[in-house]
Protein backbone atom coordinates (compact mmCIF):
# COMPACT_ATOMS: atom_id res chain seq x y z
CA UNK A 1 0.00 0.00 0.00
CA UNK A 2 1.71 3.16 -1.21
CA UNK A 3 0.53 6.66 0.44
CA UNK A 4 1.74 10.51 0.48
CA UNK A 5 2.12 12.85 3.11
CA UNK A 6 1.17 16.33 2.32
CA UNK A 7 5.31 17.47 2.99
CA UNK A 8 6.06 15.16 -0.37
CA UNK A 9 6.87 11.62 1.69
CA UNK A 10 5.66 8.31 0.24
CA UNK A 11 5.70 5.02 2.69
CA UNK A 12 5.34 2.07 0.66
CA UNK A 13 3.75 -0.56 3.68
CA UNK A 14 4.09 -4.41 3.44
CA UNK A 15 2.74 -6.13 6.34
CA UNK A 16 2.94 -3.60 9.74
CA UNK A 17 6.70 -2.10 7.97
CA UNK A 18 6.87 0.64 5.75
CA UNK A 19 9.76 2.02 3.53
CA UNK A 20 9.94 5.46 3.59
CA UNK A 21 11.21 7.81 0.93
CA UNK A 22 10.09 11.46 -0.79
CA UNK A 23 8.34 12.15 -3.98
CA UNK A 24 9.63 12.53 -7.81
CA UNK A 25 8.16 16.24 -6.85
CA UNK A 26 9.69 16.39 -3.71
CA UNK A 27 13.27 15.52 -5.51
CA UNK A 28 13.04 17.76 -8.58
CA UNK A 29 11.89 20.89 -6.24
CA UNK A 30 15.12 20.56 -3.94
CA UNK A 31 17.60 20.52 -7.25
CA UNK A 32 21.17 19.33 -6.62
CA UNK A 33 20.87 17.08 -3.41
CA UNK A 34 24.50 17.98 -1.78
CA UNK A 35 23.72 16.01 1.56
CA UNK A 36 21.23 13.51 3.46
CA UNK A 37 20.85 13.31 7.50
CA UNK A 38 19.38 9.95 8.20
CA UNK A 39 18.07 8.74 10.81
CA UNK A 40 19.00 5.92 13.44
CA UNK A 41 17.70 2.33 13.32
CA UNK A 42 16.48 1.33 16.63
CA UNK A 43 15.00 5.11 17.02
CA UNK A 44 11.22 5.63 18.08
CA UNK A 45 9.78 8.51 16.03
CA UNK A 46 6.40 10.20 16.55
CA UNK A 47 4.59 11.00 13.01
CA UNK A 48 5.15 14.24 11.55
CA UNK A 49 8.53 14.23 13.24
CA UNK A 50 11.50 15.44 11.60
CA UNK A 51 13.26 12.62 10.67
CA UNK A 52 15.99 13.00 8.01
CA UNK A 53 17.60 15.97 6.43
CA UNK A 54 17.94 16.85 2.93
CA UNK A 55 20.40 19.75 1.70
CA UNK A 56 20.31 21.25 -1.71
CA UNK A 57 22.85 23.68 -2.80
CA UNK A 58 20.11 26.71 -1.60
CA UNK A 59 18.53 25.20 1.08
CA UNK A 60 17.83 22.40 4.05
CA UNK A 61 14.41 20.66 3.94
CA UNK A 62 13.35 18.84 6.47
CA UNK A 63 11.75 15.00 5.94
CA UNK A 64 9.18 14.07 8.07
CA UNK A 65 7.59 10.55 9.43
CA UNK A 66 4.60 9.21 7.55
CA UNK A 67 3.63 7.79 10.56
CA UNK A 68 4.79 6.70 13.96
CA UNK A 69 6.58 3.73 14.96
CA UNK A 70 10.21 2.07 15.18
CA UNK A 71 12.88 2.45 12.46
CA UNK A 72 14.22 -0.66 11.61
CA UNK A 73 16.21 -0.26 9.06
CA UNK A 74 18.14 2.93 7.22
CA UNK A 75 19.50 2.72 3.45
CA UNK A 76 22.91 3.98 4.15
CA UNK A 77 23.78 2.81 0.53
CA UNK A 78 21.97 5.59 -0.42
CA UNK A 79 24.55 8.55 1.31
CA UNK A 80 27.45 6.77 -1.35
CA UNK A 81 25.96 8.79 -3.85
CA UNK A 82 23.79 11.55 -3.82
CA UNK A 83 23.58 11.86 -7.43
CA UNK A 84 21.79 8.67 -7.98
CA UNK A 85 18.65 10.27 -5.98
CA UNK A 86 16.86 11.63 -9.17
CA UNK A 87 12.85 12.07 -9.85
CA UNK A 88 13.05 8.69 -11.92
CA UNK A 89 14.63 6.44 -9.25
CA UNK A 90 12.70 8.24 -6.32
CA UNK A 91 10.82 5.48 -5.13
CA UNK A 92 13.43 2.73 -5.02
CA UNK A 93 15.30 5.26 -2.98
CA UNK A 94 13.96 4.49 0.04
CA UNK A 95 15.29 6.03 3.69
CA UNK A 96 14.56 4.23 6.00
CA UNK A 97 12.36 1.17 6.89
CA UNK A 98 9.82 1.82 9.77
CA UNK A 99 8.08 -0.48 11.98
CA UNK A 100 4.51 1.30 12.53
CA UNK A 101 2.23 1.52 15.54
CA UNK A 102 -0.67 1.43 13.87
CA UNK A 103 -1.35 0.93 10.01
CA UNK A 104 -5.15 1.38 10.40
CA UNK A 105 -3.86 5.39 10.03
CA UNK A 106 -2.03 5.25 6.54
CA UNK A 107 -5.35 3.96 5.02
CA UNK A 108 -6.77 7.79 5.93
CA UNK A 109 -3.76 9.53 4.08
CA UNK A 110 -3.27 10.22 0.32
CA UNK A 111 -2.91 7.53 -2.22
CA UNK A 112 -0.94 8.24 -5.92
CA UNK A 113 -3.88 9.35 -7.37
CA UNK A 114 -4.72 12.07 -4.61
CA UNK A 115 -1.07 13.01 -4.34
CA UNK A 116 -0.97 13.77 -7.92
CA UNK A 117 -3.90 16.01 -7.63
CA UNK A 118 -2.28 17.75 -5.27
CA UNK A 119 0.54 18.77 -7.13
CA UNK A 120 -0.76 18.82 -10.31
CA UNK B 1 4.81 44.98 1.17
CA UNK B 2 7.04 44.11 -1.83
CA UNK B 3 5.49 40.46 -2.07
CA UNK B 4 1.96 41.27 -2.28
CA UNK B 5 3.22 43.88 -5.94
CA UNK B 6 2.89 41.97 -8.72
CA UNK B 7 6.46 40.44 -9.48
CA UNK B 8 8.10 42.26 -12.22
CA UNK B 9 9.60 40.70 -15.30
CA UNK B 10 12.66 40.98 -17.88
CA UNK B 11 12.18 41.35 -21.18
CA UNK B 12 13.68 37.66 -21.30
CA UNK B 13 11.23 35.92 -19.32
CA UNK B 14 9.25 34.07 -21.59
CA UNK B 15 12.93 32.83 -23.03
CA UNK B 16 14.25 31.60 -19.54
CA UNK B 17 10.42 29.70 -19.77
CA UNK B 18 11.44 28.66 -22.90
CA UNK B 19 14.88 27.24 -22.14
CA UNK B 20 13.75 25.38 -19.28
CA UNK B 21 13.97 27.67 -16.49
CA UNK B 22 12.60 27.36 -12.85
CA UNK B 23 11.13 30.90 -12.34
CA UNK B 24 11.22 31.95 -8.70
CA UNK B 25 10.60 35.48 -7.26
CA UNK B 26 13.80 37.40 -6.47
CA UNK B 27 13.61 41.01 -5.13
CA UNK B 28 10.41 42.00 -7.04
CA UNK B 29 11.00 40.27 -9.92
CA UNK B 30 10.07 36.88 -11.41
CA UNK B 31 13.76 35.52 -12.22
CA UNK B 32 15.40 31.98 -13.31
CA UNK B 33 16.96 30.68 -10.28
CA UNK B 34 18.18 27.38 -12.41
CA UNK B 35 17.42 25.79 -15.73
CA UNK B 36 17.19 22.27 -16.74
CA UNK B 37 20.40 20.78 -15.83
CA UNK B 38 20.76 22.00 -12.44
CA UNK B 39 22.95 24.70 -10.29
CA UNK B 40 25.85 22.61 -9.59
CA UNK B 41 25.91 21.76 -13.61
CA UNK B 42 25.38 25.83 -14.34
CA UNK B 43 27.97 26.41 -12.31
CA UNK B 44 30.86 24.15 -13.75
CA UNK B 45 29.79 25.52 -16.63
CA UNK B 46 30.40 29.09 -16.31
CA UNK B 47 34.16 28.35 -14.48
CA UNK B 48 35.04 25.93 -17.39
CA UNK B 49 33.24 27.56 -20.73
CA UNK B 50 31.03 30.77 -20.42
CA UNK B 51 27.36 31.33 -18.13
CA UNK B 52 25.34 33.40 -19.42
CA UNK B 53 22.96 35.00 -17.11
CA UNK B 54 20.46 37.70 -17.56
CA UNK B 55 20.34 40.19 -14.75
CA UNK B 56 18.62 43.04 -16.17
CA UNK B 57 16.24 43.03 -13.05
CA UNK B 58 19.43 45.17 -11.70
CA UNK B 59 18.73 49.34 -12.62
CA UNK B 60 21.03 50.99 -14.78
CA UNK B 61 20.99 54.81 -13.80
CA UNK B 62 22.74 57.37 -16.02
CA UNK B 63 23.61 60.67 -14.44
CA UNK B 64 24.30 63.52 -16.73
CA UNK B 65 26.02 66.83 -16.36
CA UNK B 66 28.69 69.02 -14.67
CA UNK B 67 27.71 67.97 -11.30
CA UNK B 68 27.90 64.56 -11.18
CA UNK B 69 31.06 63.60 -10.13
CA UNK B 70 30.52 65.44 -7.10
CA UNK B 71 27.11 64.22 -6.24
CA UNK B 72 28.32 60.48 -7.04
CA UNK B 73 31.10 61.50 -4.22
CA UNK B 74 28.98 62.94 -1.60
CA UNK B 75 27.15 59.61 -1.79
CA UNK B 76 30.31 57.27 -2.10
CA UNK B 77 33.79 56.69 -0.89
CA UNK B 78 34.99 56.49 -4.92
CA UNK B 79 37.03 58.81 -6.27
CA UNK B 80 34.59 58.99 -8.87
CA UNK B 81 36.32 62.39 -10.44
CA UNK B 82 39.47 59.90 -10.96
CA UNK B 83 37.33 58.02 -13.08
CA UNK B 84 39.23 58.12 -16.83
CA UNK B 85 36.46 57.70 -19.47
CA UNK B 86 36.10 53.91 -20.28
CA UNK B 87 36.52 53.01 -16.94
CA UNK B 88 34.60 51.57 -14.46
CA UNK B 89 34.70 51.45 -10.52
CA UNK B 90 33.37 48.78 -7.54
CA UNK B 91 31.90 51.57 -5.23
CA UNK B 92 28.72 52.20 -2.45
CA UNK B 93 26.61 54.33 -0.97
CA UNK B 94 27.56 54.81 2.65
CA UNK B 95 25.49 56.33 5.54
CA UNK B 96 26.72 58.92 8.38
CA UNK B 97 27.33 55.67 10.62
CA UNK B 98 29.95 54.10 8.22
CA UNK B 99 27.00 51.18 6.80
CA UNK B 100 26.58 50.27 3.27
CA UNK B 101 23.25 51.45 1.86
CA UNK B 102 24.12 49.66 -1.61
CA UNK B 103 27.26 48.53 -3.78
CA UNK B 104 27.50 49.17 -7.07
CA UNK B 105 29.81 49.92 -10.61
CA UNK B 106 29.97 53.10 -11.67
CA UNK B 107 31.17 53.63 -15.45
CA UNK B 108 32.65 56.31 -17.16
CA UNK B 109 31.52 56.50 -20.78
CA UNK B 110 30.58 59.35 -23.35
CA UNK B 111 31.57 61.93 -20.73
CA UNK B 112 28.49 60.45 -18.05
CA UNK B 113 28.48 57.99 -15.69
CA UNK B 114 26.42 54.78 -15.79
CA UNK B 115 25.81 53.00 -12.79
CA UNK B 116 24.38 49.35 -12.24
CA UNK B 117 22.90 49.00 -8.80
CA UNK B 118 21.15 45.62 -6.92
CA UNK B 119 17.61 44.83 -7.81
CA UNK B 120 16.60 44.61 -4.64
CA UNK B 121 17.81 48.22 -3.85
CA UNK B 122 17.01 50.24 -6.95
CA UNK B 123 13.79 52.14 -5.56
CA UNK B 124 16.12 52.83 -2.43
CA UNK B 125 19.50 54.29 -4.56
CA UNK B 126 16.97 55.73 -6.80
CA UNK B 127 15.46 57.50 -4.46
CA UNK B 128 18.39 58.31 -2.59
CA UNK B 129 19.94 59.71 -5.74
CA UNK B 130 17.16 61.97 -6.69
CA UNK B 131 16.70 63.21 -3.03
CA UNK B 132 20.70 64.11 -3.30
CA UNK B 133 20.32 65.28 -6.82
CA UNK B 134 23.19 67.85 -8.01
CA UNK B 135 22.08 71.09 -9.61
CA UNK B 136 23.11 70.61 -13.06
CA UNK B 137 22.85 66.49 -13.09
CA UNK B 138 20.37 65.17 -14.92
CA UNK B 139 19.12 61.51 -14.26
CA UNK B 140 17.77 58.78 -16.16
CA UNK B 141 16.59 55.22 -15.10
CA UNK B 142 17.29 53.22 -18.64
CA UNK B 143 14.53 50.38 -18.09
CA UNK B 144 14.41 50.29 -21.84
CA UNK B 145 17.65 48.42 -21.79
CA UNK B 146 18.46 45.03 -20.41
CA UNK B 147 21.40 43.35 -19.03
CA UNK B 148 23.43 40.09 -19.96
CA UNK B 149 26.57 39.09 -17.83
CA UNK B 150 28.97 36.72 -19.62
CA UNK B 151 31.13 34.68 -17.22
CA UNK B 152 34.18 32.16 -17.64
CA UNK B 153 37.38 31.48 -19.46
CA UNK B 154 35.45 31.43 -22.78
CA UNK B 155 33.23 34.52 -22.67
CA UNK B 156 36.40 36.47 -24.71
CA UNK B 157 36.78 33.53 -27.39
CA UNK B 158 32.72 33.58 -27.76
CA UNK B 159 32.30 37.89 -28.64
CA UNK B 160 35.67 37.33 -30.48
CA UNK B 161 33.12 34.56 -32.98
CA UNK B 162 30.40 37.41 -32.99
CA UNK B 163 33.36 39.76 -34.83
CA UNK B 164 33.99 41.79 -31.85
CA UNK B 165 37.83 42.63 -31.30
CA UNK B 166 38.46 42.93 -27.47
CA UNK B 167 42.18 44.31 -28.51
CA UNK B 168 43.22 46.71 -25.67
CA UNK B 169 40.17 45.62 -23.62
CA UNK B 170 40.64 44.45 -19.78
CA UNK B 171 39.06 44.08 -16.82
CA UNK B 172 37.30 46.90 -15.50
CA UNK B 173 36.95 48.73 -18.46
CA UNK B 174 34.03 50.11 -20.27
CA UNK B 175 33.05 50.80 -24.06
CA UNK B 176 30.86 50.56 -26.91
CA UNK B 177 31.09 47.30 -29.39
CA UNK B 178 29.05 45.54 -31.89
CA UNK B 179 28.31 41.86 -31.00
CA UNK B 180 26.61 40.03 -34.18
CA UNK B 181 25.27 43.63 -34.98
CA UNK B 182 23.75 44.81 -31.98
CA UNK B 183 24.52 47.63 -30.13
CA UNK B 184 26.22 47.31 -27.03
CA UNK B 185 27.66 48.98 -23.56
CA UNK B 186 29.98 46.37 -22.84
CA UNK B 187 32.09 46.16 -19.63
CA UNK B 188 34.68 43.71 -18.71
CA UNK B 189 33.38 42.83 -14.92
CA UNK B 190 30.90 40.55 -13.25
CA UNK B 191 30.34 38.65 -9.74
CA UNK B 192 32.00 35.61 -10.32
CA UNK B 193 35.15 35.91 -9.74
CA UNK B 194 35.75 34.65 -13.49
CA UNK B 195 37.05 36.78 -16.81
CA UNK B 196 33.85 38.03 -18.30
CA UNK B 197 31.04 40.47 -19.53
CA UNK B 198 28.36 42.43 -18.76
CA UNK B 199 26.41 43.78 -21.84
CA UNK B 200 23.90 46.23 -21.83
CA UNK B 201 21.58 46.77 -24.68
CA UNK B 202 18.32 48.16 -25.90
CA UNK B 203 15.62 45.22 -23.97
CA UNK B 204 14.06 44.92 -27.44
CA UNK B 205 17.64 43.50 -28.87
CA UNK B 206 18.15 40.76 -25.41
CA UNK B 207 16.51 38.13 -27.07
CA UNK B 208 18.12 38.30 -30.46
CA UNK B 209 21.41 38.78 -28.46
CA UNK B 210 20.58 35.90 -26.08
CA UNK B 211 19.97 33.50 -28.68
CA UNK B 212 23.05 34.37 -30.49
CA UNK B 213 25.26 33.83 -27.09
CA UNK B 214 23.66 30.27 -26.82
CA UNK B 215 24.14 29.74 -30.10
CA UNK B 216 28.05 29.67 -29.34
CA UNK B 217 28.90 25.63 -27.80
CA UNK B 218 31.37 27.49 -24.74
CA UNK B 219 28.03 29.03 -23.64
CA UNK B 220 25.30 27.73 -21.50
CA UNK B 221 22.02 29.33 -19.28
CA UNK B 222 22.90 29.96 -15.56
CA UNK B 223 20.42 31.36 -13.34
CA UNK B 224 20.72 33.28 -9.88
CA UNK B 225 21.15 30.28 -7.89
CA UNK B 226 24.45 29.74 -10.19
CA UNK B 227 25.12 33.21 -9.95
CA UNK B 228 25.00 33.05 -5.65
CA UNK B 229 27.33 29.75 -5.36
CA UNK B 230 29.86 31.48 -8.18
CA UNK B 231 29.75 34.83 -5.83
CA UNK B 232 30.33 32.97 -2.68
CA UNK B 233 33.33 31.17 -4.16
CA UNK B 234 34.65 34.27 -5.04
CA UNK B 235 34.14 35.85 -1.67
CA UNK B 236 32.26 38.73 -3.22
CA UNK B 237 29.84 40.25 -1.01
CA UNK B 238 25.98 40.24 -1.63
CA UNK B 239 23.93 43.36 -0.01
CA UNK B 240 21.61 41.95 2.39
CA UNK B 241 24.14 39.49 3.58
CA UNK B 242 27.91 40.52 3.34
CA UNK B 243 26.94 44.43 3.79
CA UNK B 244 23.73 45.97 5.13
CA UNK B 245 22.91 49.37 7.12
CA UNK B 246 25.55 48.30 9.90
CA UNK B 247 28.32 46.56 8.40
CA UNK B 248 31.07 48.39 7.71
CA UNK B 249 33.17 47.98 4.24
CA UNK B 250 36.55 47.95 6.34
CA UNK B 251 35.09 44.36 8.40
CA UNK B 252 33.46 43.00 4.87
CA UNK B 253 36.75 43.30 3.48
CA UNK B 254 36.21 46.43 1.01
CA UNK B 255 39.63 48.29 1.91
CA UNK B 256 40.48 48.39 -1.85
CA UNK B 257 37.00 50.32 -2.24
CA UNK B 258 38.26 53.22 -0.29
CA UNK B 259 40.08 55.75 -2.63
CA UNK B 260 42.59 56.97 -1.61
CA UNK B 261 41.62 60.74 -1.78
CA UNK B 262 38.84 60.08 -0.60
CA UNK B 263 40.53 58.77 2.87
CA UNK B 264 42.98 61.72 2.86
CA UNK B 265 39.95 64.15 2.67
CA UNK B 266 38.14 62.32 4.92
CA UNK B 267 34.81 63.63 3.41
CA UNK B 268 32.69 61.10 2.63
CA UNK B 269 29.61 59.60 4.68
CA UNK B 270 30.36 57.87 8.23
CA UNK B 271 34.72 58.44 7.18
CA UNK B 272 34.69 58.93 11.09
CA UNK B 273 33.69 55.30 11.76
CA UNK B 274 35.06 54.09 8.68
CA UNK B 275 38.66 55.57 8.57
CA UNK B 276 38.86 54.23 12.43
CA UNK B 277 38.73 50.89 11.74
CA UNK B 278 40.34 51.30 8.21
CA UNK B 279 43.15 52.39 10.98
CA UNK B 280 42.64 50.46 13.39
CA UNK B 281 41.19 47.17 12.31
CA UNK B 282 37.37 46.10 12.43
CA UNK B 283 36.63 44.40 15.85
CA UNK B 284 34.87 41.53 13.21
CA UNK B 285 36.12 40.35 9.47
CA UNK B 286 34.59 38.81 7.20
CA UNK B 287 36.12 35.40 6.32
CA UNK B 288 35.44 32.23 4.40
CA UNK B 289 34.08 29.04 5.87
CA UNK B 290 34.87 25.79 5.19
CA UNK B 291 32.34 23.40 6.98
CA UNK B 292 33.30 19.39 7.54
CA UNK B 293 31.78 16.53 6.97
CA UNK B 294 29.64 17.41 4.24
CA UNK B 295 26.47 19.23 5.67
CA UNK B 296 26.47 22.94 4.56
CA UNK B 297 25.94 25.56 6.88
CA UNK B 298 23.11 28.53 6.49
CA UNK B 299 22.79 32.37 6.51
CA UNK B 300 22.09 33.00 10.40
CA UNK B 301 24.11 30.16 11.78
CA UNK B 302 25.78 31.23 14.79
CA UNK B 303 29.84 30.93 15.60
CA UNK B 304 31.10 29.57 18.46
CA UNK B 305 34.55 28.90 20.44
CA UNK B 306 34.06 27.24 23.49
CA UNK B 307 30.60 28.02 23.82
CA UNK B 308 30.65 31.30 22.91
CA UNK B 309 29.15 33.06 20.20
CA UNK B 310 32.28 34.99 18.43
CA UNK B 311 30.14 35.56 14.60
CA UNK B 312 27.84 34.64 12.39
CA UNK B 313 27.48 33.18 8.85
CA UNK B 314 25.87 35.14 6.21
CA UNK B 315 26.36 33.34 3.24
CA UNK B 316 26.27 29.53 2.51
CA UNK B 317 25.35 26.70 1.02
CA UNK B 318 27.41 24.48 -1.41
CA UNK B 319 30.84 25.11 -3.50
CA UNK B 320 30.53 23.49 -6.95
CA UNK B 321 33.87 24.16 -7.71
CA UNK B 322 35.33 23.27 -3.80
CA UNK B 323 33.06 20.23 -4.68
CA UNK B 324 32.10 21.06 -0.41
CA UNK B 325 29.91 22.74 1.48
CA UNK B 326 31.22 26.62 2.13
CA UNK B 327 29.87 30.09 3.57
CA UNK B 328 30.72 32.83 4.22
CA UNK B 329 30.67 34.83 7.84
CA UNK B 330 31.80 37.47 10.10
CA UNK B 331 33.64 36.04 13.19
CA UNK B 332 35.85 38.16 15.76
CA UNK B 333 39.09 40.01 14.05
CA UNK B 334 41.40 38.08 16.20
CA UNK B 335 39.60 34.63 15.01
CA UNK B 336 39.68 35.30 11.64
CA UNK B 337 42.92 34.19 10.22
CA UNK B 338 42.46 30.64 8.28
CA UNK B 339 42.32 27.78 9.84
CA UNK B 340 40.75 28.89 13.27
CA UNK B 341 37.97 26.15 14.12
CA UNK B 342 34.72 26.75 15.14
CA UNK B 343 31.35 25.79 15.40
CA UNK B 344 28.33 26.76 13.16
CA UNK B 345 25.17 26.35 15.17
CA UNK B 346 21.88 26.23 13.89
CA UNK B 347 18.15 24.44 14.34
CA UNK B 348 20.07 22.24 17.53
CA UNK B 349 22.82 21.78 15.26
CA UNK B 350 26.64 21.84 15.18
CA UNK B 351 28.98 21.63 12.71
CA UNK B 352 32.54 22.58 12.76
CA UNK B 353 33.68 24.85 10.19
CA UNK B 354 37.53 26.00 9.56
CA UNK B 355 38.15 29.84 8.47
CA UNK B 356 39.52 30.68 5.07
CA UNK B 357 41.11 33.27 3.16
CA UNK B 358 39.28 34.55 0.76
CA UNK B 359 38.29 34.13 -2.73
CA UNK B 360 37.71 30.46 -1.71
CA UNK B 361 38.25 30.34 -5.65
CA UNK B 362 40.92 32.71 -7.12
CA UNK B 363 39.71 35.20 -9.16
CA UNK B 364 40.53 34.92 -12.68
CA UNK B 365 40.30 39.06 -13.82
CA UNK B 366 42.40 39.55 -17.05
CA UNK B 367 44.20 42.69 -15.98
CA UNK B 368 45.60 45.14 -18.70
Amino acid sequence: MLRYTEDHEWINLDGDTGSVGISPHAIEQLGDIVFVELPEAGSTVSKGESVAVFESVKAASDIYSPASGEITEVNEALLDDLSSITPERAHQCWLFRIKVDDSGELAEMMDEDAYKAMIA
Amino acid sequence: METSSPLQETVLAEFHVAHGARMVPFAGWNMPVQYADGIKAEHLATRQGAGLFDVSHMAQVWLQGDGADAMLEALTPTDVAGIAEGRVRYSMFLNETGGVLDDLMIARLDGMLQLVVNAGRADHDIAHLEANLGDEVEMSVRRERALLALQGPEAPAVLNRLGVDLHGFYFMQVGHFEIAGIPCIVTRSGYTGEDGFEISMPAEAAGELAARLLADEAVSLAGLGARDTLRLEAGLPLWGHELDETINPVAAGLRFALSKRRREAADFPGAGPILEDFATGAPRLLTGLLPQGGRPVRDGAELALNGEIVGHVTSGGFAPSLDAPAALGFVEAALAAPGTTLMAVARGRETPVITAALPLVPHRYIRG
